[in-house]
């Protein structure tokens, strides 16, 4: 139950994107189609799993142990980009038809902040170890679905006529301000 | 520079080593200075929910397997009121931290949030003067009322459209109370609190 | 040259605004913008970090292989977020709890990196410290009117200050889908009336 209770609200009520604003520049910047959004929302899902047991690992047993959880900020970021990094390099050699897939997309992870956002509501929620990492899948999860959705909507939007100010950016973020609206309709649900 | 293997490892090790010095160093500085805020803002919560008092012993005490800080506030020796600190994790944005001072026969005389991360213009209201959770438990006995909100079948008025942020804070009174039992010595163990915020959850549909 | 370096403060105020503009550091400009007095934190924490991390690459720029530069700006980013999040919570303890994740977070803000890559590694360090003030002061900018306009249109309130009108205000703007709405319609008028 208490499980279901963090998916649900990962996923949909708190959803890191439209709700937390976590994760905005690649929600804005790569949503233009929904292929290439699948794609960005399979590379997070897969590096946010990574990165909350590392994480959770080093926080557990290095960072709290020693007194250091002042370095939090420090440690996680270069863990996170030195993961991205040998992702990158395992999947090269592995699969390179899922390096083809997702490999354009790696090296933008790092600086998505939903990745780090995570990371750190994770330790502050105190999770253990299981439930952070449902934790995370769930919120990646999240946000793919949002990303999608929203690939979906500009889809769309490209055959519109735009007034020429609202053009680009400005229109995006207006539909998203719809689809936040939306989304809102599930808070209540956990 | 050449981005040889030892240049790149040494400068790399170097910068680390230079700017976690650099951090060690401000945590130093700012440790004591973090430590005496976050006293002050116990110590200004305790003079706002506590009758006149000369000094304060506090203990720790558990409720639903939370550590919760208890505060007797005593003059000359006797006490004349306690203070808890107490917590639920069962707030909207998270967990919902309040100060609350009970007199020696459990009547409530203040509560002050300690730590709320509602969402603005609904839940945050619970930190607002004259708000409704605020004043249906002002100066009532914690023993003679239901300390959960109406909708609950309690006595607490509820913020409004902020249900869930309201039991919590109903949740953290009622936290409070069972720890104020102890600390007054009505009460050897404290008695858990069935948490109003999940246990409603299906009645809900409720924003917020 | 004075007037040069005058420009390169005004540029970050409107042609190279970073939020209206470059559209970058959206996380923060949209989760952080609840309030006037939040914006303006967030704003100047970043600016501190900005302007600081900006002047210290500037200084080792020459001293990195290349191959590292960036992990080593993020080891020196990372940590002045790190000192500042440390003094926020010893100094201004409340607009901390307010700001919360979004702190930390100044980290992975694509200004602060972007900046040390694209300027403070390729210029001087009173250029780069003058880059940080100005970039930094249009991101302050825009995240204290955002702020403004959302407490004014969700909560009736300005800086703090009710205008006494709280109770005819849509709350939504300060809920999550205002926050994206007011930008977006921000964004219009500056794209309509500022940006020539």
């Amino acid at each position: 139950m208490e499980y279901f209770a963090i998916i649900i609200g990962a996923i949909f009520v708190n959803n890191v994107v439209l709700a937390q604003f976590l994760g905005i520049c690649p929600f804005l910047g790569v949503s233009s189609k929904v292929e290439t959004s699948m794609g960005m929302g399979a590379a997070v899902t897969f590096v946010m799993a990574l990165s909350s047991v590392v994480v959770w690992l080093i926080q557990t047993y290095i960072l709290a142990p020693l007194g250091i959880e002042f370095m939090q900020t420090i440690v996680f970021i270069l863990v996170i980009a030195a993961l991205v990094q040998m992702v990158e390099i395992v999947l090269k050699k592995v699969s390179p038809s899922l390096y083809q897939a997702l490999g354009i997309f790696l090296p933008l992870i790092t600086t998505n902040c939903a990745v780090l956002g995570v990371a750190l509501l994770m330790v502050q929620k105190e999770y253990g170890l299981l439930e952070g990492l449902v934790y995370s899948v769930s919120t990646a999860l999240g946000f793919a679905i949002a990303l999608v959705l929203f690939a979906g909507m500009r889809e769309r939007l490209e055959f519109e006529e735009v007034p020429k100010a609202f053009e680009g950016v400005p229109i995006a973020l207006i539909t998203a301000a719809l689809l936040a609206m939306a989304f809102m309709g599930f808070s209540g649900l956990v | 520079m050449e981005s040889s293997l030892k240049n790149m490892v040494l400068v790399l090790f170097t910068i680390t080593l230079l700017s976690s010095a650099a951090v060690g160093g401000v945590y130093l500085i700012t440790k004591e200075p973090i430590a005496q805020a976050k006293e002050a803002a116990v110590n200004n919560a305790l003079k706002q929910v506590l009758p006149e008092f000369e000094a304060t012993t506090k203990q720790t005490i558990e409720v639903n397997a939370l550590p919760i800080v208890a505060h007797t506030a005593t003059v000359a020796d006797k006490a004349v009121g306690y203070a808890i600190e107490s917590i639920s994790k069962n707030g909207f944005g998270g967990a919902v931290r309040l100060m609350v001072g009970f007199d020696t026969e459990g009547n409530i005389v203040n509560i002050n949030v300690l730590e709320q991360k509602e969402t603005p213009g609904l839940g945050t209201k619970m930190a607002d003067e004259g708000n409704a959770l605020h004043t249906s438990l002002v100066g009532k006995n914690a023993g003679k009322v239901n300390l959960t909100v109406k909708k609950d079948g309690g006595d607490i008025d509820a913020l409004t459209a902020a249900t869930i942020s309201s039991r919590a804070y109903a949740e953290a009174v009622a936290v409070a109370y069972e720890a104020f039992k102890v600390a007054c010595g009505w009460q050897s163990a404290a008695g858990d609190v069935a948490t109003g915020a999940s246990k409603q959850e299906q009645k809900g549909g409720q924003n917020e | 040259m004075s007037n040069n370096r005058l420009s390169l403060v005004w540029k970050g105020l409107i042609k190279e605004n970073p939020t209206f503009v470059l559209v970058l550091g959206m996380c923060p400009t949209l989760g952080t913008t609840t309030s006037a007095i939040n914006g303006l934190g967030m704003g100047v924490a970043t600016m501190a970090v900005l302007i600081m991390s900006n002047i210290v690459i500037a200084m080792i720029k020459n001293l990195i292989p290349d191959k590292v530069r960036i992990p080593a700006f993020i080891v020196v980013i990372a940590s002045f977020v790190t000192v500042i999040e440390m003094l926020m919570q010893a100094y201004v303890p409340s607009l901390y709890a307010a700001l919360g994740v979004f702190i930390p977070l100044i980290v992975v803000n694509c200004i602060i990196l972007g900046r040390a890559e694209a300027f403070a590694s390729k210029n001087g360090v009173l250029d780069s410290a003058l880059d940080g003030v100005g970039i930094g002061l249009g991101f302050t900018l825009s995240l204290t009117v955002i702020g403004a306009v959302r407490e004014i249109l969700g909560s009736g309130s300005v800086f703090g200050l009710s205008l006494g009108i709280s109770d005819f205000m849509p709350l939504v703007f300060v809920l999550a889908p205002g926050a994206f709405l007011v930008l977006g319609f921000l964004m219009v008028l500056f794209n309509k009336y500022l940006k020539k």
